[in-house]
């Protein structure tokens, strides 16, 4: 691609995804009074969502 | 669907084209913004049209070209994966429980009366009923082997004896049924003693510290009961647990109200007081003095905004931190499975109130015709919990349109219930911040690529 620059690809696709409810309910997180669900994590992918400054 | 949008950072304009249904994000030049406008927005202005047609034909013929390779690989203009969904109310695998409805606090804006609840009496949850609560999640569980408690109140602190004794039994229970737990614990702060700070550190894979940021904030909004406990002694309490919690989860949590539009203050106060995990959110209220009103929302829209620049400048500095609703995980995010309901109100996530009584979640604790059971003897009204897991982004047809639907899985159904037209409609003055939350999420994370792949390069 030479005018376009995908930085993120088809981050939602299923695949290996599918819906198993292992993962950390999102209002146990920090919400309370809202509703977010894009920041938490696939507990079936082993990367874990960086919460930490990755080293330089 | 594809969201077309930029953003100055610096004085330079990065043009975005977020594919809604596949979750692709693409970084694209002034050029190929305008030709993805032609393509795939409805609104093209009559400045734009004559941009557009001021660029050379075979270049848009060359974008359009790189548009039909995206759009047959799936990342550009996808049709939805999901067409059809219905989320499943047998099993359980979160318990929020309110172990205290007490507070040695009373702030202006909870929505717990003061920890109260809105009742008279100030009721603290027995060990027993903690137990028969523990029981009651790993029976209804299923073949989850991860479970959550949250402690919340009022201040579940008030009640810590009771966490203890919960956590232990919860451990136990769980070695015997094959299952794990994890446990947070939600706290104003006002009793962390180094004790408590030790067991919290040891026992809780996530505390929430409520804090507000600016002393001026904290005071006009939250009151402590002993007049000896004031907003330095609270800030101080939270940075020693932040100092011991190791690589621990936690998150300082605040609340802005009308009376502190210019919040980004409040956030940026947080993290210089050496916090790096922070979660300010708009009040959700109808006190008319704290209330966020549509004439708010452009205000609170551009505070966003700046703040967002100032995050990414501290980013690159020692002042990192992570801001909750920026942080939208591109690489490793939920399933679309997931993302279709949100946090589970109802089906997943429950809420015990003290006397072991069973509601959809924290927020619906004390309405009576949302209470589904009890501890002791089940869910006996399984038609409420099937309402909530009838909601989803498909069946909400204001989420239809909205690019940030997979973000926030249709929103806060409380917040709907209480501020909306129902459980299956939408509180509209938290979509538009939401939306506005996602989209300068969106452009930190495509950003701070950029500026990784000109690092790497």
């Amino acid at each position: 691609m030479k005018k376009i620059n995908t930085l993120f690809k088809k981050s939602l696709c299923k695949d290996y995804r599918t819906g198993c409810g292992e993962c950390q309910s999102s209002c146990q997180s920090a919400c309370k009074t809202s509703c977010t669900v894009g920041n938490q994590s696939c507990k079936k992918q082993e990367r874990i969502h960086k919460i930490v400054k990755m080293p330089e | 669907m594809v969201h077309i949008f930029n953003h100055n950072y610096n004085g330079e304009l990065y043009n975005f084209l977020w594919d809604v249904e596949s979750g692709s994000l693409h970084n694209v030049d002034d050029a190929a913004f305008l030709c993805a406008k032609k393509r795939y927005s409805r609104t093209f202005d009559t400045e734009e049209e004559a941009k557009f047609k001021a660029i050379d034909k075979e270049l848009v013929k060359q974008i359009n070209n790189e548009f039909d390779l995206l759009e047959k690989e799936g990342s550009l203009n996808a049709p939805p994966q999901i067409t059809e969904f219905h989320k499943d109310a047998d099993e359980v695998k979160a318990l929020c429980l309110n172990v205290c409805h007490d507070c040695n606090m009373r702030c202006s804006y909870c929505f717990a009366d003061g920890g109260s609840y809105h009742t008279a009496e100030r009721a603290y949850m027995s060990k027993e009923v903690a137990r028969k609560a523990v029981d009651f999640l790993i029976e209804n569980s299923g073949k989850r082997k991860n479970l959550e408690i949250d402690f919340f109140g009022g201040e579940p602190l008030l009640n810590l004896s009771v966490i203890k004794d919960t956590v232990e039994y919860a451990k136990q229970q769980a070695k015997q049924n094959g299952k794990f737990f994890n446990f947070t614990t939600t706290t104003n702060c006002v009793l962390l003693d180094d004790q408590t700070i030790d067991y919290l550190n040891k026992e809780m894979c996530n505390v929430v510290l409520s804090l507000d940021g600016r002393e001026e904030t904290h005071n006009k909004v939250r009151r402590c009961l002993d007049k000896n406990m004031g907003y330095k002694q609270i800030l101080e309490n939270a940075k020693k647990m932040k100092k011991t919690r190791g690589d621990k989860s936690y998150y300082v949590r605040g609340t802005f109200t009308a009376l502190n539009l210019d919040f980004s203050k409040d956030i940026l106060k947080l993290n210089d007081e050496g916090f790096d995990q922070i979660s300010v959110e708009p009040v959700v209220t109808n006190i008319p003095s704290l209330e966020i009103k549509d004439e708010n929302i452009e205000q609170i829209k551009k505070e966003y905004q700046t703040f967002a620049n100032e995050y990414l400048n501290r980013r690159q500095t020692d002042k990192w931190f992570n801001f909750f609703h920026f942080m939208n995980d591109l690489e490793t995010g939920p399933c679309v499975n997931k993302r279709m309901t949100g946090c589970g109100a109802g089906t997943e996530y429950l809420s015990v109130s003290p006397n072991g009584d069973i509601f959809p979640c924290h927020q619906f604790v004390g309405i009576s015709e949302f209470k589904i059971g009890n501890v002791f003897e089940s869910i006996d009204r399984q038609d409420v919990r099937q309402r909530f897991s009838g909601v989803s982004v498909l069946s909400k047809p204001e989420c239809k349109e909205c690019f940030a639907k997979y973000y926030c899985g249709g929103g806060c159904m409380a917040n709907s219930y209480k501020y909306g037209k129902g459980l299956d409609s939408i509180y509209e003055k938290g979509c538009e911040l939401t939306r506005k939350r996602f989209e300068l999420s969106l452009a930190i994370n495509g950003i701070e690529k950029i500026m990784e792949q000109k690092g790497n390069g």
